[in-house]
Protein backbone atom coordinates (compact mmCIF):
# COMPACT_ATOMS: atom_id res chain seq x y z
CA UNK A 1 0.00 0.00 0.00
CA UNK A 2 2.92 2.20 0.66
CA UNK A 3 4.47 1.41 -2.20
CA UNK A 4 1.36 2.21 -4.32
CA UNK A 5 1.56 5.82 -2.74
CA UNK A 6 5.26 6.28 -3.43
CA UNK A 7 5.42 4.92 -6.79
CA UNK A 8 2.38 7.72 -7.33
CA UNK A 9 4.32 10.39 -5.76
CA UNK A 10 7.14 9.77 -7.98
CA UNK A 11 5.18 9.37 -11.29
CA UNK A 12 3.75 13.30 -10.99
CA UNK A 13 4.60 14.54 -7.51
CA UNK A 14 2.88 18.09 -7.81
CA UNK A 15 -0.53 16.93 -8.53
CA UNK A 16 -1.93 13.69 -6.14
CA UNK A 17 -4.95 12.68 -7.39
CA UNK A 18 -8.65 13.85 -6.07
CA UNK A 19 -8.93 10.33 -4.60
CA UNK A 20 -5.60 10.33 -2.68
CA UNK A 21 -6.05 13.46 -1.61
CA UNK A 22 -9.20 11.78 0.35
CA UNK A 23 -12.57 13.98 1.26
CA UNK A 24 -13.43 17.14 -0.12
CA UNK A 25 -13.81 19.83 1.76
CA UNK A 26 -16.94 20.93 3.22
CA UNK A 27 -17.89 23.72 1.07
CA UNK A 28 -17.69 21.86 -1.95
CA UNK A 29 -19.42 19.09 -1.08
CA UNK A 30 -22.71 21.05 0.18
CA UNK A 31 -21.88 23.53 -2.84
CA UNK A 32 -22.35 20.77 -5.34
CA UNK A 33 -25.55 18.75 -3.29
CA UNK A 34 -27.38 21.82 -3.38
CA UNK A 35 -26.03 22.40 -7.17
CA UNK A 36 -28.07 18.50 -8.04
CA UNK A 37 -31.02 20.31 -5.48
CA UNK A 38 -31.17 23.10 -7.88
CA UNK A 39 -31.25 20.61 -11.58
CA UNK A 40 -33.83 18.83 -9.90
CA UNK A 41 -36.13 21.97 -8.88
CA UNK A 42 -35.54 22.75 -13.17
CA UNK A 43 -36.93 19.60 -14.18
CA UNK A 44 -40.15 20.84 -11.63
CA UNK A 45 -39.95 23.71 -13.60
CA UNK A 46 -39.80 21.72 -16.75
CA UNK A 47 -42.72 19.81 -16.17
CA UNK A 48 -44.84 23.25 -15.54
CA UNK A 49 -43.49 24.72 -18.63
CA UNK A 50 -44.15 22.09 -20.65
CA UNK A 51 -48.19 21.83 -19.39
CA UNK A 52 -48.12 25.59 -20.22
CA UNK A 53 -46.94 25.13 -23.80
CA UNK A 54 -49.25 22.25 -24.09
CA UNK A 55 -51.91 24.60 -23.16
CA UNK A 56 -50.87 27.74 -24.29
CA UNK A 57 -54.16 27.80 -26.35
CA UNK A 58 -56.33 26.24 -24.84
CA UNK A 59 -58.10 29.42 -23.74
CA UNK A 60 -61.72 27.80 -23.79
CA UNK A 61 -63.39 31.42 -25.48
CA UNK A 62 -61.63 33.36 -22.72
CA UNK A 63 -58.65 35.71 -22.82
CA UNK A 64 -55.78 35.54 -24.70
CA UNK A 65 -52.73 36.19 -23.80
CA UNK A 66 -52.11 38.78 -26.01
CA UNK A 67 -54.69 40.51 -24.50
CA UNK A 68 -53.60 40.01 -20.54
CA UNK A 69 -49.76 40.43 -20.97
CA UNK A 70 -48.38 43.93 -20.38
CA UNK A 71 -44.81 44.17 -21.84
CA UNK A 72 -44.00 47.12 -19.89
CA UNK A 73 -45.02 45.68 -16.42
CA UNK A 74 -43.27 42.38 -17.72
CA UNK A 75 -39.90 44.61 -18.70
CA UNK A 76 -39.62 45.95 -15.13
CA UNK A 77 -39.75 42.81 -13.42
CA UNK A 78 -37.18 41.72 -15.89
CA UNK A 79 -34.45 44.49 -15.23
CA UNK A 80 -35.71 44.05 -10.81
CA UNK A 81 -34.31 40.45 -11.39
CA UNK A 82 -31.47 40.64 -13.21
CA UNK A 83 -30.56 43.75 -11.08
CA UNK A 84 -31.03 42.11 -8.49
CA UNK A 85 -29.14 38.51 -9.58
CA UNK A 86 -26.11 40.96 -10.29
CA UNK A 87 -26.19 42.70 -6.33
CA UNK A 88 -26.78 38.87 -5.05
CA UNK A 89 -23.18 38.74 -6.98
CA UNK A 90 -21.84 41.47 -5.16
CA UNK A 91 -22.63 40.35 -2.05
CA UNK A 92 -21.35 36.37 -2.65
CA UNK A 93 -18.21 38.87 -3.04
CA UNK A 94 -18.77 41.06 -0.22
CA UNK A 95 -18.89 37.80 1.84
CA UNK A 96 -16.03 36.07 0.39
CA UNK A 97 -13.41 39.03 1.67
CA UNK A 98 -15.87 39.07 4.72
CA UNK A 99 -16.89 42.90 4.24
CA UNK A 100 -19.86 43.57 6.89
CA UNK A 101 -20.96 46.52 5.33
CA UNK A 102 -20.62 45.59 1.80
CA UNK A 103 -22.69 42.15 2.74
CA UNK A 104 -25.25 44.34 4.28
CA UNK A 105 -25.48 47.14 1.60
CA UNK A 106 -25.54 44.50 -1.70
CA UNK A 107 -28.22 42.11 0.53
CA UNK A 108 -30.58 44.76 1.35
CA UNK A 109 -30.54 46.02 -2.03
CA UNK A 110 -31.11 42.38 -3.66
CA UNK A 111 -34.03 42.40 -1.33
CA UNK A 112 -35.90 45.64 -2.01
CA UNK A 113 -34.82 44.66 -5.94
CA UNK A 114 -36.65 41.01 -5.04
CA UNK A 115 -39.18 42.19 -3.62
CA UNK A 116 -40.54 45.08 -5.98
CA UNK A 117 -39.88 42.29 -8.77
CA UNK A 118 -43.03 40.66 -6.31
CA UNK A 119 -44.93 43.63 -5.98
CA UNK A 120 -45.18 44.54 -9.85
CA UNK A 121 -46.19 40.75 -10.27
CA UNK A 122 -48.76 40.53 -8.03
CA UNK A 123 -50.68 43.88 -9.30
CA UNK A 124 -50.66 42.39 -12.48
CA UNK A 125 -51.97 38.89 -11.12
CA UNK A 126 -54.82 40.85 -9.29
CA UNK A 127 -55.43 43.39 -12.34
CA UNK A 128 -55.65 39.76 -14.04
CA UNK A 129 -58.14 38.26 -11.58
CA UNK A 130 -60.29 41.43 -11.94
CA UNK A 131 -60.92 41.32 -15.28
CA UNK A 132 -62.19 37.88 -14.38
CA UNK A 133 -58.80 35.79 -15.57
CA UNK A 134 -58.55 34.02 -12.54
CA UNK A 135 -57.15 30.58 -12.98
CA UNK A 136 -60.19 28.71 -13.25
CA UNK A 137 -61.78 30.33 -16.36
CA UNK A 138 -59.25 28.34 -18.69
CA UNK A 139 -56.58 25.70 -18.96
CA UNK A 140 -53.99 27.88 -20.29
CA UNK A 141 -55.04 30.67 -17.21
CA UNK A 142 -54.45 27.60 -14.62
CA UNK A 143 -51.33 26.32 -16.00
CA UNK A 144 -50.17 30.38 -16.44
CA UNK A 145 -51.06 31.09 -12.43
CA UNK A 146 -49.02 28.05 -11.62
CA UNK A 147 -45.86 28.40 -13.59
CA UNK A 148 -45.32 31.51 -12.96
CA UNK A 149 -47.02 31.68 -9.67
CA UNK A 150 -44.70 28.65 -8.79
CA UNK A 151 -41.73 31.01 -9.38
CA UNK A 152 -42.97 33.80 -7.69
CA UNK A 153 -43.69 32.17 -4.61
CA UNK A 154 -39.49 30.47 -5.31
CA UNK A 155 -38.83 34.26 -5.03
CA UNK A 156 -40.74 34.93 -1.85
CA UNK A 157 -39.14 31.57 -0.05
CA UNK A 158 -35.55 33.50 -1.43
CA UNK A 159 -36.41 37.04 0.01
CA UNK A 160 -37.48 35.24 3.75
CA UNK A 161 -34.16 32.98 3.12
CA UNK A 162 -32.10 36.21 2.79
CA UNK A 163 -33.84 37.82 5.58
CA UNK A 164 -33.09 34.93 8.01
CA UNK A 165 -29.35 34.94 6.18
CA UNK A 166 -29.02 38.59 7.26
CA UNK A 167 -29.70 38.10 11.19
CA UNK A 168 -27.67 35.14 11.50
CA UNK A 169 -24.97 36.92 9.90
CA UNK A 170 -25.30 39.97 12.27
CA UNK A 171 -25.68 37.39 15.41
CA UNK A 172 -23.63 34.54 14.31
CA UNK A 173 -20.96 36.45 12.05
CA UNK A 174 -19.11 34.82 9.17
CA UNK A 175 -19.05 31.67 10.41
CA UNK A 176 -18.10 28.51 7.68
CA UNK A 177 -21.69 27.11 8.66
CA UNK A 178 -23.29 30.86 7.91
CA UNK A 179 -20.75 31.41 4.36
CA UNK A 180 -22.05 27.94 3.16
CA UNK A 181 -25.57 29.48 3.65
CA UNK A 182 -25.11 32.10 1.88
CA UNK A 183 -23.54 30.48 -1.11
CA UNK A 184 -26.62 27.66 -1.61
CA UNK A 185 -28.76 31.21 -1.61
CA UNK A 186 -26.90 32.90 -3.62
CA UNK A 187 -26.52 29.51 -5.92
CA UNK A 188 -30.21 29.68 -5.87
CA UNK A 189 -31.37 33.11 -6.42
CA UNK A 190 -29.09 32.85 -9.53
CA UNK A 191 -30.92 30.02 -10.45
CA UNK A 192 -33.98 31.57 -9.79
CA UNK A 193 -32.92 34.54 -12.78
CA UNK A 194 -32.25 32.01 -15.15
CA UNK A 195 -35.34 30.46 -14.68
CA UNK A 196 -36.94 33.71 -15.19
CA UNK A 197 -35.28 33.95 -18.87
CA UNK A 198 -37.20 30.89 -19.68
CA UNK A 199 -40.28 32.09 -18.55
CA UNK A 200 -40.57 35.80 -20.01
CA UNK A 201 -39.54 34.39 -23.01
CA UNK A 202 -41.81 31.62 -23.33
CA UNK A 203 -44.93 33.03 -21.74
CA UNK A 204 -44.64 36.84 -22.03
CA UNK A 205 -43.02 37.26 -25.20
CA UNK A 206 -43.44 34.24 -27.55
CA UNK A 207 -47.31 34.38 -25.64
CA UNK A 208 -48.08 37.31 -27.15
CA UNK A 209 -47.61 36.81 -30.67
CA UNK A 210 -50.69 36.55 -32.86
CA UNK B 1 1.18 17.03 -0.99
CA UNK B 2 1.61 21.17 -1.05
CA UNK B 3 -1.24 21.12 -3.53
CA UNK B 4 -4.21 19.41 -3.62
CA UNK B 5 -6.74 19.81 -6.87
CA UNK B 6 -10.28 19.54 -5.75
CA UNK B 7 -13.58 20.19 -7.94
CA UNK B 8 -14.62 23.73 -7.63
CA UNK B 9 -17.63 24.51 -5.76
CA UNK B 10 -20.55 25.29 -8.18
CA UNK B 11 -20.59 29.46 -8.10
CA UNK B 12 -16.84 29.34 -6.74
CA UNK B 13 -14.53 31.51 -9.19
CA UNK B 14 -11.65 29.81 -7.66
CA UNK B 15 -10.73 26.59 -4.92
CA UNK B 16 -9.77 28.57 -2.17
CA UNK B 17 -11.80 31.87 -2.11
CA UNK B 18 -10.25 33.62 0.94
CA UNK B 19 -7.31 33.74 -1.74
CA UNK B 20 -8.97 35.04 -4.34
CA UNK B 21 -7.31 37.76 -6.33
CA UNK B 22 -8.94 41.32 -5.81
CA UNK B 23 -12.44 41.73 -5.55
CA UNK B 24 -12.54 44.55 -7.88
CA UNK B 25 -11.86 41.41 -10.97
CA UNK B 26 -14.74 39.44 -9.91
CA UNK B 27 -16.97 42.65 -10.18
CA UNK B 28 -15.64 43.39 -13.29
CA UNK B 29 -16.74 39.58 -14.57
CA UNK B 30 -20.60 40.31 -12.59
CA UNK B 31 -20.63 43.65 -14.36
CA UNK B 32 -19.84 42.36 -18.04
CA UNK B 33 -22.48 39.46 -17.23
CA UNK B 34 -24.98 42.07 -16.46
CA UNK B 35 -24.34 43.77 -19.56
CA UNK B 36 -24.86 41.37 -21.96
CA UNK B 37 -27.24 39.60 -20.07
CA UNK B 38 -29.46 43.24 -20.37
CA UNK B 39 -28.30 43.80 -24.10
CA UNK B 40 -29.64 40.36 -24.78
CA UNK B 41 -33.10 41.07 -22.91
CA UNK B 42 -33.74 44.38 -24.71
CA UNK B 43 -32.70 42.35 -27.99
CA UNK B 44 -35.43 40.03 -27.36
CA UNK B 45 -38.40 42.92 -26.21
CA UNK B 46 -37.25 44.63 -29.28
CA UNK B 47 -37.55 41.21 -31.54
CA UNK B 48 -40.64 40.52 -29.65
CA UNK B 49 -42.26 44.01 -30.85
CA UNK B 50 -40.96 45.11 -33.95
CA UNK B 51 -42.85 44.43 -37.33
CA UNK B 52 -39.14 44.80 -39.38
CA UNK B 53 -38.33 40.69 -38.87
CA UNK B 54 -40.18 38.14 -40.82
CA UNK B 55 -43.14 37.15 -38.30
CA UNK B 56 -42.75 33.04 -38.57
CA UNK B 57 -38.97 33.28 -37.60
CA UNK B 58 -39.53 35.41 -34.45
CA UNK B 59 -40.40 32.28 -31.82
CA UNK B 60 -37.07 30.53 -33.02
CA UNK B 61 -35.43 33.45 -32.68
CA UNK B 62 -36.70 34.66 -29.21
CA UNK B 63 -35.44 31.00 -28.34
CA UNK B 64 -31.70 31.40 -29.29
CA UNK B 65 -31.47 34.92 -27.80
CA UNK B 66 -33.28 32.85 -24.35
CA UNK B 67 -30.50 29.88 -24.20
CA UNK B 68 -27.88 32.62 -25.02
CA UNK B 69 -28.97 34.79 -22.14
CA UNK B 70 -28.92 31.30 -19.87
CA UNK B 71 -25.50 30.70 -20.89
CA UNK B 72 -24.41 34.03 -19.73
CA UNK B 73 -25.83 33.60 -16.38
CA UNK B 74 -24.17 30.60 -16.24
CA UNK B 75 -20.93 31.49 -17.17
CA UNK B 76 -20.57 35.22 -16.02
CA UNK B 77 -22.68 34.43 -12.85
CA UNK B 78 -22.79 30.85 -11.73
CA UNK B 79 -19.15 30.45 -13.34
CA UNK B 80 -19.77 27.51 -15.07
CA UNK B 81 -16.33 26.40 -17.19
CA UNK B 82 -14.75 24.19 -19.14
CA UNK B 83 -11.85 23.20 -16.82
CA UNK B 84 -11.06 19.80 -15.32
CA UNK B 85 -12.17 21.12 -11.65
CA UNK B 86 -15.70 22.13 -13.11
CA UNK B 87 -16.82 18.33 -14.79
CA UNK B 88 -19.08 17.08 -12.00
CA UNK B 89 -20.61 20.58 -11.77
CA UNK B 90 -20.79 20.55 -16.22
CA UNK B 91 -21.98 16.83 -16.32
CA UNK B 92 -25.08 17.26 -13.50
CA UNK B 93 -26.30 20.34 -15.42
CA UNK B 94 -26.19 18.45 -18.80
CA UNK B 95 -27.93 15.20 -17.07
CA UNK B 96 -30.53 18.02 -15.93
CA UNK B 97 -30.55 19.74 -19.31
CA UNK B 98 -31.23 16.40 -21.07
CA UNK B 99 -34.30 15.57 -18.82
CA UNK B 100 -35.75 19.14 -19.36
CA UNK B 101 -35.39 18.49 -22.91
CA UNK B 102 -37.01 15.62 -22.92
CA UNK B 103 -40.26 16.61 -20.53
CA UNK B 104 -40.97 19.56 -22.93
CA UNK B 105 -40.11 18.03 -26.44
CA UNK B 106 -41.44 15.33 -25.25
CA UNK B 107 -44.78 16.32 -23.98
CA UNK B 108 -45.16 18.87 -27.07
CA UNK B 109 -44.35 15.90 -29.55
CA UNK B 110 -47.45 13.76 -27.91
CA UNK B 111 -49.58 16.20 -27.37
CA UNK B 112 -49.58 17.52 -30.89
CA UNK B 113 -49.52 14.21 -31.94
CA UNK B 114 -53.10 13.76 -30.16
CA UNK B 115 -54.26 16.57 -31.08
CA UNK B 116 -53.92 15.61 -34.81
CA UNK B 117 -55.00 11.90 -34.42
CA UNK B 118 -58.15 12.34 -31.56
CA UNK B 119 -59.74 15.47 -33.31
CA UNK B 120 -63.46 15.21 -31.39
CA UNK B 121 -66.54 15.25 -33.90
CA UNK B 122 -67.59 18.39 -35.15
CA UNK B 123 -70.46 18.64 -32.23
CA UNK B 124 -68.04 18.27 -29.48
CA UNK B 125 -65.80 20.81 -30.21
CA UNK B 126 -66.51 23.73 -27.93
CA UNK B 127 -66.12 21.53 -25.07
CA UNK B 128 -62.97 20.71 -25.90
CA UNK B 129 -59.51 22.52 -26.65
CA UNK B 130 -59.94 25.18 -29.12
CA UNK B 131 -57.55 26.63 -31.29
Amino acid sequence: MNLTVAVGEVDRPSLPSTSQAGPAPKRIVVAYGFWIFLLSDVVMFAALFAAYAVLATATSGGPTGAELFDQVSVGIETACLLASSYTCGLMSLAVGSRRRGATYLTAALTFALGAAFLVFELSEFTGMIARGATPQRSAFLSAFFTLVGCHGLHVSAGLIWLSVMMVQVAVKGFRPTVERRLQCLSLFWHALDIIWVGLFTVVYLMGVRP
Amino acid sequence: MTEIRFDRAPGDRSVLPETEEKTSAGVLVYTIGLVIAATLTSISFWVANTSLLWAPGIPLGLAVLGIAQMGVHLVFFLHITTGPDNTNNVLALAFGVLIVILVVAGSLWIMANLNNNMMPPLELMDLHMQR
